[in-house]
Parts: C-alpha cells; structure tokens; sequence
C-alpha cells in the first residue's frame, strides 16, 4: 500500500471512529450558509447586520470553548485564564486595525497641506491621533511593527502561546495543581488586566482600542458584506478547530491528557512526563483562544480591559460545565446557548414579568438566575446539558 | 552480575519522625525479592524515594552500571529508565478502555508530540493482546476499565507495568484484597514476571510471600532488620520481637 | 491687658476715671482723623490707619480693632460719629467708643455700617495678635499662637520675642520659642542668628521647619560665559545629562549667546513661502515628502541668503559646550544656604526614618483587613479543601448588614456594637445554608465547588444589585473613631484602622484558642489532617465542615463590617478584595492560621512597598504584586508554612 492510500485510510477511519465531527462539520456549514442566504448583503435581508455580527461573535465564542473544553474537561486544569489570552489576541489585531485605519485618516487629512507629508509627520499625526487620549502622544515600542498586518497576525499567535508557555513553565513546574492552579491562572488574568488599565500600559488604558469594525483600505465596502466575511471566517476558524480538537483527544494523545486529569501520579509513573504535556495543551489552547480573540474583536468594534477581567474567564468555565465538559460539542453548545440567552435576556428582548406588586426585569434579574441555575447544574446534570444528550443516545443504542 | 539498583545510607524524615533511617538495601538484575515489614516501617515510603516522588535528606540511589544517580531525576525520567511502580490500590484508567490502558502504558516515546501523532498498528495491537491474554482479560480488551472487579483492576494495572518493559517492577501489596484463586493467579503472574527481570513485591501476607518462594527483607522503623529465606527471617529473634511485641 | 497698659497706654494715668467729655487721649476724634479709611479701607490702607491709631496713645485701640474686624462699628449719617453697634439690620442699639454707655437706639437706616472685606480683616487680625500674644487668658494666646504659625511676617518677630519672656505656660513657651526660631530663620537681622536657628531644628520633621527652609534654598536657572564668582551658585548643570539640550539651547537663544534655531515648523513654513508654481527654484514640491528632503531644500534657500542659516549640530555643540549652565540660590549668603543644606539633610534623614514608621502602620492595617478578610477562606480551604469563591460576597453581606442596622440604630456606637455581632450571624448562617445545600453535595470534587460557589457568588452580588441599588450605601464610624492618631507631621494612623487591627488581633487570638484549646478545635485539626481517620474515631465530619465553613463565613461577615467602615459599602465590596483574599491564603500556606497571618503580613507590606516607590499607581502595585506571587509560588508552592508529610496531601 502506499503512503498516500495508508493516509487516506487513516483520515477515513478518524471520520469513521468520530462521526459525531462530521455531523458538526454539516450542522456548521448549514448554518453559515443559511445565514449568508438571509443576510442584508448575500440574501433576503431577513438577518439584520448587527444579527450576523452577533452570529459570527458567538461562534468565536464557541471556539474558545472548545480550547477550554481541552485544557479543563479533557486535561483537568481549571484554568480561569483563557479570556485573556482571548483579550491579548483581540488586542494584537486591533493594534493593526487601529493604527491603519488611524494612518489613512491622517494621511487623507494631511493631504491638503503644500508640502507632502513626511513619515515623520504621519506617525506624529497617528500619535496624536491614538494617544491623545491618554494624554500622550508618542507612538509606544511596543506599537512598532503595528503597520504590519503579517506580524501582528503572527503576534496574535505568539503573544498568548509565549504567555502561556512561560506562566505554564512557572506553574507546572512548581507541580501547581488543582484550585491552586485555578487561583494563580485567575490572579494572572487580574494582573494582565489591571496592568492595560494603566494609561502608560501604551494600549490605551481603560479606553481600549476602538473602531475596530473599520477595516483599512476596505473603507468603500459595507458593514454588511464585511459581517458575512467575518461569519465566513469565524466558522471556518471554528471548523478548523473543532477538527484540530477532536483530532489531538481522538488519538493516544487524548487518552494521556485524560489520563493526567484522572490520575496524574499514574500517568507520571507510566513515564509520561505529564508537565510536557500539561504545558503543550495549555499553550496550544492558549494560541487558539487568541486566534478566536483576533476574529471576535473585530466583529465587536471595540475591546479594553474590562474585557479581560477574571470574571470573563469563570463564565467560560460556567459555559463549558454547563454545556457538558469533556465533549467538544457540548463546549460549543453551552458557549451558543449561555450568549445567546445572555444577549437575549440583558438586551431586553424578552418582556418582563408583571407580578402586581413588582415586575421582574431580566436586564436585573438574569445574572441572579444564571448563577442559582448553574449551581443546579452542577448539583444536578454534572455532566452538563453534553450528559443529557449521551444517556439519550445510549437508550437509543439500546 | 552486578546490582541493578543500589540503595546506600538513605534517610528521609517527615516533621521530625523519622520514616527511613539509614536504609541500604540493593537488587540484582532479575531478581525476585519481596519485601515485609510491620505498619510504619517505611515499606511505602522507600518505593516512593526508589521512584522519585519523595527526596530523601541524605543518602544515594543508584541504577545499574555505571551507577546512575536516580536522585537527580524526575519521576517520570525514572519510569523511562526501566523502574515500574504498582500501587497498594489499584490504579487504572477507569475512563478508557483496558486496550487503552495497556496501549497508553505500551513502551513507546513519551513525548506529546510523538503521542499526538501515533496511531496504533498492527504488532502493537499484537502486543497488547499477548499482554491481555497473559493477565488473563484478552475477553475484556474493549470494555471500561472501570467495569472490571477489584482483581481484574489489579491484574491490568500489572499488565500495564508489563508493557512498558521495565527492568525492575516495584509491587506494592499485590494481594490485598484479593479472593485465594485470585491471588494464586497473581503469584504466577509475578513469578513469570521475575524471569526476565527484577521484581519487588512489598507484601503484609507471609502466605503469599512463601508462595513467592525468593528471598525477604524485613524492614523496621526505615531500616533493614534482616535479610534471607523466609525461614531464616523468620526464625530470626529480632524480627520475631517485631511482629510479636517485646 | 497689662501689656497694653504698659506699651502703649504708659502715660494714661486717666484710663479708669470716665468722664462724658472728651479727653487727650479718647478714641473718637483719632477716628475721625482716618475716618475715610475705617469706613472704606483697601489692604494697604488700613495698615497705616492702624498705625495711626496706635500711634496716637488713645485708650481702647485694640478693642475698637477688634470690634471694626467684626462688623460692629457704625457711623452716623448725621454728624459722621463712630460708635459700637451689633452686626445687624433694623434698630440698632449705639454704644459710646470711648465711654462704653449706651448711646440710644437708631434705624440702621440713618447709619452706615463699617463692614471691612476679609483682606482687611486679616491686616486687622495680624495687628491685633500681637497683643494676644500676651493676653491674660491662654486661650487668647494659643489662639493667637495659631493665626502667627499660618501667617508669619517680620513684623511680629519683636512683640513675640517680648511676649516669651512672661509666658507662664510651658507648652505655649516653647511654641513661641519654637516660632521665633522659624521667624529668625526667614528674617533673621545676621547670618549668625539665622544659622544658629537652623542649627536648632537640626533632625525636626515638623513641615514647618521645612517651610521655613525650603524658601532659602529655592533656586533660579541662569546661563553665563564662565562661572560668576559673585554669586551664590547651588551647582553647575551638564547640559545633556542635567538638563535637556533643546532646553540649555533655548536659554543660550534667550540670553542672545547664541542664534535662534530654525524648528521644524519655521523651516515648512519657510519652505512654503518661498514655493512658486509647486517648485521652489529647481526643487519639485512633491519630493519633499522626507525630512532630509526638506533639509535639503532649506538648506539651498539658506546659502541663497533667503533665510536664516540652521544651526547646524557641531556649531550646537560648540555653543554649549562654552556656556556654564548653573542654579543660584535665591539667598545671597553662602554660610546661611550651607547651614540651610546641613539642616535639610538632617531632616530628610528623619523624615525618610519616619516615613518608613508610617509604611509600617500603613502595611500593618492593609495586613489587618486582608487577615480578616482571608482567615474565613483560609480555614475553610484548610479543613475541607474547597475554596469558596463567594466568600467575597459574604464580605458584602457583612458590610450590607451594618448599613441596615444603622437604619435602624441611629446611634453609631450602639449600630456598631450591634451590627458586628448580627453580621457574623448572618453570615455564619448564610454560610451554613451553602454548605448544606452545595458544598457538602459536591465532596471531593474541588473544582465544582469553586465553579459552584462562584454561581452563588455573582447571584448574591446581582441580588445586592437589585436590593440596594448600585450606588454606594455609607457605613459610619462612630465619632470616637473619627480621626486619626499623629505621632508628628509623618506619622499616623486613623483610629478606624486601629480599630481594624484590634479586631484582626482579638480574631486571631479567638481562633488561636479555638484552634488549640478546645473540642471543637481538636476536632477541627483532626479533620483537616486525616479526614476519614477522624471520621474513623468518632468525629462527625459532616457537623465539624458545616461549623467551620459557619465559622469562615461569619468572620467573613466581621471583616465586611470593618471594611464598610472605612470604604463605600457597594455590590463589589467583597469581590474587590477577594483576589488579594486568595493571594494570602497561598502564600501563608493553608490549613494554619500562622500561615494566614504570615500571608497576610507578606502580601500588605509588599502593597505597600510597591506603592511607596511608585505611590501614583495602585494599578501597577496590584500588577507587581500578583506577578511576585506567582514567582513566590515557584519557591514554595505550599505557602510561607506548609505541613509536611502524609498530611500535607499529595
């Protein structure tokens, strides 16, 4: 047989042994297209701009979960820290967005002047322009490659995968485990925050980078065709890596990081050395949640550090336990599920409830619901909603 | 041949009490020796220094020729070098499958990124079916390790020491629990075991360490009492003041 | 009085006899002399009307100053006569300046009422403290004392210095004794005398002495050719290193030493001028679009003679190079700025010493409030091993307590008293019904007991939300706790924060014997080493999680009080220092209050420190803090006092 066929089989017996992806694959594909047909720009117009927007950020949101899904429900480290890797990534793009968009502004404004303007009097512009409001304006060091779509793309990758790996290296080394781990992951999230909260953090303190929704050099093009694109982008982003997830727990791989969340004195006397491990699927979940960060912000507009506050951090866990941890689709269908409702209930699209002597106002009332309800969750369907759904499957079987 | 682990002048003490006091203690290559002792004579807590998990204050831990010093590495680097550990309860991967478990425990580079990429052939699927029929679950290879019995748990924690083809195998009180045919079934498992390597079963039960049939150290308050047959030790007067109280 | 009798009154043997006619030495043909300054007197006037007034001997001078700076002289319309009359409208009843009887009632319609503005007031007071400084009453001369020390000028250096002499009282003598040495120190007739007096407040922390100092040592930014002999000079500047090289040329083009620079902006703007049809003789517009184009561009403009020449880098270094850059004193005399050098070095080593006391107290008190805020979670962490992530809402509950007790309770002491005790039980129950409910149903499973508690966690905070509202509620102190404990002008504490320290000091030995001395604290130490060989001799381990988690809870509740006593009690209240709660607990190490109090201390004092070298930024403080202890964690991942062995768990 040659190489060629023996991969091909292989490929197919991954689809084989895991249908439960293929059938994720379709249900994406459907709703991406279904939503392009109802779209103001590609179809019918029955989905309002600002709808697909929403769409597009909760698949994003989707596909951070399932980073979390692997580091806490495959590999049992709790982290309360990939909303910040998340952040880190959306901020890595919007330095690029801003800045450009920022430079096409001032250029077009400088353009009346009678001499031509010099790069120096550009950069000071932008300067002026983006920091002004920090009372600054200088262009930081660390804004220094952000005319450069390659390297802040690369930046949105490296940042958060650096980050992980040298605050892994330090946590599991030191053999950090359990609700400590959670607590120094938490305490990372805080610092990091606080940290951009500072004006001379050189993004902007509390401001955050905004305006993100502008694409530079695509000015003439419609939020609306660019909310499609960026639909387009965010599934195939959380196709790509439902794939890559289901792939890493599908294999020997998967059943040594399960291994380690079960047992991880066993695995470490099986000669596996477990912090390797620990480390590999922190960093990489890290990357991906900065890649899922760098496709949201965009969509959102805006990102500062409140973003990133710890509190981010637990509700991705919250989304996680609920959906059902330890199965990719159940991440995905709790993110879907949790945002969606939180939007729809702290929105005000669902009408309140008169009670005659008071009216419950969900705008008021939903966190106090959502918090009792997940403590059910967690007493009752442990497993989450992904447990339900298997003890109906498995009475199907049978 | 010369001693394939060499324990010298080992001490460890936890707040004050002294768990292993100057304990030396060595192994041949393929060995079979058992090991007894009352409660507290820091049978466990040897294992744990033999594997890493516990640094002791003084002392040298050296593996096969040229020595190589054991206390400079982790417990995983131990466990590549060829040491396998069995713990008192049984531990097995309840949430995968018994052919899981023994492919997870095959001997193959433990790297994540060589993990990431195996796929299982042929001669490994093999191997763990050689592996299941010697323990005695070749029936059991796809069910949940979790729905094994207690004995079965025992047995495939043993197989999975097999299969990572350890030169020594540490076996910490193998038979509790266990029904008499399940424990004749474990002593034939240990002694096949002991024929192409070295093996040290820490044992409470003198019927099964008679059964072993191989030679016993006694240890007491962290340090070795005596050495020799069954029969010696236990017609030896100190341990005799051991087990049966001044 | 006998002051006045004596300086100013000497040859008035007649002050006692009262006679209706006017005398030599009455007040009221004086006034009239300056009438048209008492009744619109202007800050330069009134200090020579009141010269006049002394000048001229007349009896009750400092009396009528006194009434004057109070609105309580009127005039006449009639005849233009001074006389007494209270500060108000309608009839006014006159009293005689000079005879002090009264002199009828008059509609304040038919006077006119002499109302000095506060800048005259103040000329008033400064002339009227000089005899307070020897009033009889020492009231009078504290009061007097206090007006001198914030609003000193040469002119009382002699009144105070005659004043000292008779001062009975030894505190009010060495406050004087203490002003006139910071009134020699500003006007002081020689050098010797100034130095002297500085010599005397070598070390003192007081501001001031400093405020005295500082003035001497102010300094003026000069440039010259070489170095003036004549001057009092505080030091040469390198230009460069001392002093911006933009700025040091600025002030060669000031002192006309050097040509103006051509910026940036004068060479576009040149450019731009001289521009024609979109060239500028051979050179395009359009090329310009760089610096060194542009450069280039003046540059043949300037050796056309167009425009002034650039100065180029080698000619600004040359001219910078031959100027002397120097700061000169204010003070012509070197011996007093040098002594003025010596004593503020004394007391900026007395200050830094002191600071670094006030750093101690500052970071005992945030200790105080983290121990009380993380012991709850310490032992709760200890004994059951799950970390409670609402506790920080328990901490709220606390604080939300003592607000609606002092709904109630209008009395803040009794509030106080009451609201601690009711806080703890609250809490203590509130603990109770979570343990019961969720905790104790998610044994063994750390990780769905933090997830858990924190549903509870943002719950309780939203429901606090939607109960009390977002703004911030007060929490009062009691007035006894108002203000704070100054051991000097450095050096302080609020007596709230002492409080606090009281309370986290009472907490600790409380739980200390608990802990140690008593059944439930044995069983309690027995649980969290070997929780089933506890079990195993009788323990009920069920009863001691739920009294410990009660327990943890209720303190949590005590600290919430404490809390609110000095923040703004909100909905965020506890989450703002749960994180900093969390932190203590892993750095003490868990399952020991030592620990807890070791952590507590460790991560206060290192706030404080952080703050102290970079003291406009909290944010980077916290920051730093978190990243130390997560490097912290690396050295000891069990905390400052962890327990070994099989205990410790593994």
């Amino acid at each position: 047989m040659s190489e060629t066929a023996l991969n091909t089989l292989q490929q197919r017996s991954f689809f084989l042994r895991n249908p439960s992806v293929l059938v994720f694959l379709a249900i994406l594909s459907l709703l991406t297209l279904g939503a392009t047909l109802m779209s103001e720009a590609f179809g019918i117009g029955l989905l309002s701009t600002s709808f697909i927007k929403t769409l597009g950020k909760t698949l994003c949101l989707c596909l951070i979960a399932i980073a979390m899904d692997l580091v806490w429900g495959y590999c049992g480290i709790l982290s309360l820290g990939h909303f910040a890797f998340f952040g880190l990534g959306g901020y890595m793009i919007g330095m690029w967005l801003m800045y450009e968009r920022t430079k096409d502004i001032v250029v077009e404004s400088l353009a009346g002047q009678a001499l031509p303007p010099t790069p120096e009097e550009i950069r000071d512009a932008i300067g002026t322009q983006i920091f002004g409001v920090v009372g600054g304006s200088e262009i930081p060091a660390i804004w220094y490659f952000a005319d450069s779509l390659a390297v802040q793309l690369a930046f949105v990758v490296l940042v958060p995968g650096v980050l992980a790996l040298g605050f892994g290296w330090l946590a599991f080394r030191s053999r950090v485990t359990g609700v400590y781990l959670s607590i120094l992951t938490q305490a990372m999230t805080l610092a990091l925050s606080l940290y951009l909260f500072q004006n001379d953090s050189g993004l902007r303190g509390n401001n955050g980078l905004s305006g993100l929704q502008n694409i530079p050099g695509l000015t003439l093009v419609p939020q609306a065709v660019i909310s499609v694109w960026f639909l387009w982008a965010s599934a195939l982003a959380l196709g790509l890596g439902y794939l890559l997830a289901a792939w890493v727990v599908s294999g020997k791989f998967g059943n040594v990081i399960r291994g380690i969340r079960d047992d991880e004195p066993r695995v470490r006397f099986l000669g596996y050395p477990v912090e390797t491990y620990k480390l590999f699927i922190f960093t990489l979940t890290a990357v991906i949640a900065g890649i899922a960060g760098a496709l949201y912000y965009p969509q959102a507009g805006i990102i500062n550090p409140a973003e990133l506050a710890p509190i981010a951090s637990i509700f991705l866990a919250v989304w996680v336990a609920i959906g059902g941890r330890g199965r990719l689709y159940g991440a995905v269908i709790g993110a879907a599920l949790v945002s969606l409702l939180s939007s729809a209930f702290t929105g005000g699209q669902v009408p309140d409830i008169p009670l005659g002597f008071a009216t419950i106002q969900w705008v008021d009332w939903w966190t106090v619901l959502l918090g009792f309800g997940f403590v059910l969750v967690t007493l009752f369907a442990p497993q989450g909603i992904g447990g339900l759904v298997d003890q109906l499957v498995r009475k199907g079987d049978r | 041949m010369g001693a394939l682990l060499e324990v010298s002048g080992v001490s460890v003490s936890f707040d004050g009490f002294k768990a292993i006091n100057n304990l030396s203690f060595s192994i041949d290559t393929g060995e079979l020796r058992a090991v007894i002792g009352p409660n507290g004579a820091g049978k466990t807590t040897f294992m744990d220094i033999v594997t890493g998990k516990t640094r002791p204050d003084s002392g040298k831990v050296e593996w096969g020729r040229p020595g190589r010093d054991l206390l400079r590495l982790s417990e995983s680097q131990i466990a590549r070098l060829g040491i396998g550990r069995k713990f008192q309860r049984p531990t097995v991967f309840v949430t995968q499958t018994v052919q899981d478990n023994l492919l997870m425990a095959l001997k193959k580079d433990r790297d994540p990124l060589s993990a990431l990429f195996y796929r299982a052939d042929a001669v490994d699927l093999g191997k763990v079916e050689e592996l299941a029929v010697e323990i005695g679950l070749q029936e059991h290879l796809p069910r949940l390790a979790g729905e094994l019995s207690h004995g079965q748990k025992q047995w495939l924690e043993i197989g999975m020491l097999l299969a990572q083809d350890p030169q020594l195998l540490l076996v910490d009180e193998p038979a509790a629990g266990m029904t008499p045919a399940e424990r004749e079934h474990t002593t034939d498992l240990l002694k096949r075991a002991a024929q192409t390597r070295a093996v040290v079963v820490v044992e409470h039960d003198m019927e099964f360490v008679r059964r072993l049939g191989c030679k016993v150290t006694v240890l007491h308050e962290g340090a070795v009492l005596a050495e020799g047959s069954l029969d010696a030790v236990t017609s030896n007067q100190d341990v005799i003041d051991v087990y049966l109280g001044r | 009085m006998r002051l006045l009798i004596l300086c100013l009154l000497s040859a008035s043997i007649f002050l006692t006899i009262r006679q209706p006619v006017a005398l030599a030495n009455d007040l009221q043909p004086v006034l009239q002399e300056n009438a048209s300054v008492i009744e619109r007197p202007s800050r330069q006037t009134a200090g020579i009307a009141i010269e006049a007034l002394f000048a001229s001997g007349a009896a009750g001078v400092t009396h009528f100053l006194a009434q004057w700076r109070d609105k309580q002289v009127w005039r006449t319309k009639e005849d233009g006569i001074f006389y007494f009359g209270p500060d108000a409208r309608g009839d006014i009843e006159l009293v005689d300046i000079d005879t002090g009887e009264s002199a009828g009632t008059v509609s304040s319609r038919d006077l006119v009422q002499v109302k000095p503005n506060s800048g005259v007031r103040a000329v008033i007071d400064a002339a009227l403290v000089r005899f307070q400084l020897s009033d009889p009453d020492p009231t009078v001369r504290a009061v007097a004392l206090d007006t001198l020390e914030r609003s000193a000028d040469a002119s009382q250096l002699i009144p105070l210095r005659a004043s000292i002499q008779e001062e009975t009282d030894p505190d009010l003598r060495s406050r004087k004794e203490r002003l006139e040495g910071l009134l020699i120190i500003s006007y002081g007739q020689s050098a010797e005398e100034r130095i002297a007096a500085m010599e005397r407040f070598k070390g003192d922390t007081g501001i001031d002495v400093r405020a005295a100092i500082n003035p001497l040592l102010a300094t003026r930014l000069e440039v010259a050719k070489s170095l003036p002999g004549d001057k009092n000079v505080a030091r040469t500047l390198v230009p460069g290193r001392d002093i911006d090289l933009d700025v040091a040329y600025a002030m060669l083009v000031d002192a006309d030493f050097a040509p103006a620079p051509v910026t940036r902006a004068d060479r576009n703007a040149a450019l731009v001028s001289h521009a024609a049809d979109g060239r500028i003789g051979a050179i395009l517009l359009e090329t310009l679009n760089t610096e060194a184009a542009r450069d280039a561009a003046y540059q043949s403009l300037a050796e056309t003679g167009k425009v002034p020449p650039t100065v180029g880098a080698e000619e600004r270094g040359s001219l910078l190079a031959n100027h002397v850059f120097y700061e000169v004193y204010a003070e012509p005399d070197r011996a007093v700025t040098a002594a003025a050098v010596g004593t503020l070095n004394s007391i900026n080593r007395a200050v830094d010493l002191n600071q670094l006391a006030d750093l101690a107290l500052d970071a005992l008190s945030l200790a105080s409030i983290y121990f009380l805020a993380a012991i709850g979670l310490a032992i709760t962490f200890g004994v059951m091993g799950v970390i409670n992530m609402a506790h920080g809402e328990f901490i709220m509950m606390g604080a939300y307590t003592g607000y609606v007790v002092q709904q109630f309770i209008s009395n803040y002491t009794v509030s106080i008293l009451v609201a601690l005790p009711l806080a703890f039980a609250v809490t203590f129950a509130a603990g109770v019904l979570l343990e019961r409910l969720v905790i104790r149903h998610l044994m063994h499973r750390p990780l769905e007991t933090l997830l858990a508690t924190f549903g509870v966690s943002i719950a309780l905070q939203q429901l606090a939300k939607n109960i009390f509202g977002t703004q911030a509620r007060p929490l009062t102190a009691p007035e006894w706790l108002d203000g704070s404990l100054a051991f000097n002008d450095i050096v302080s504490i609020s007596y709230i924060r002492i409080a606090i320290f009281v309370l986290a000091v009472i907490f600790f030995l409380l739980l200390l014997f608990i802990l140690k001395r008593t059944r439930l604290g044995l069983e309690v130490r027995a649980v969290t080493q070997n929780p089933s060989m506890a079990s195993s001799m009788g323990i009920n381990p069920d009863r001691i999680n739920m009294l410990t988690f009660g327990l943890g809870s209720g303190i949590a509740g005590i600290a919430g009080v404490a809390i609110g006593l000095f923040a703004q009690v909100t909905s965020e209240l506890g989450a703002n220092y749960i994180v900093q709660s969390f932190m203590t607990v892993v750095v003490g190490g868990v399952g020991n209050i030592w620990g807890t109090l070791a952590g507590a201390g460790m991560i206060g004092s290192l706030q404080k420190i952080i703050e102290w070298f970079n003291p406009s930024n909290t944010l980077a403080a916290q920051t730093y803090m978190i990243m130390f202890v997560i490097i912290f964690i690396q050295f000891r991942p069990k905390g400052i006092i962890a327990l070994k062995g099989r205990a410790a768990g593994d």
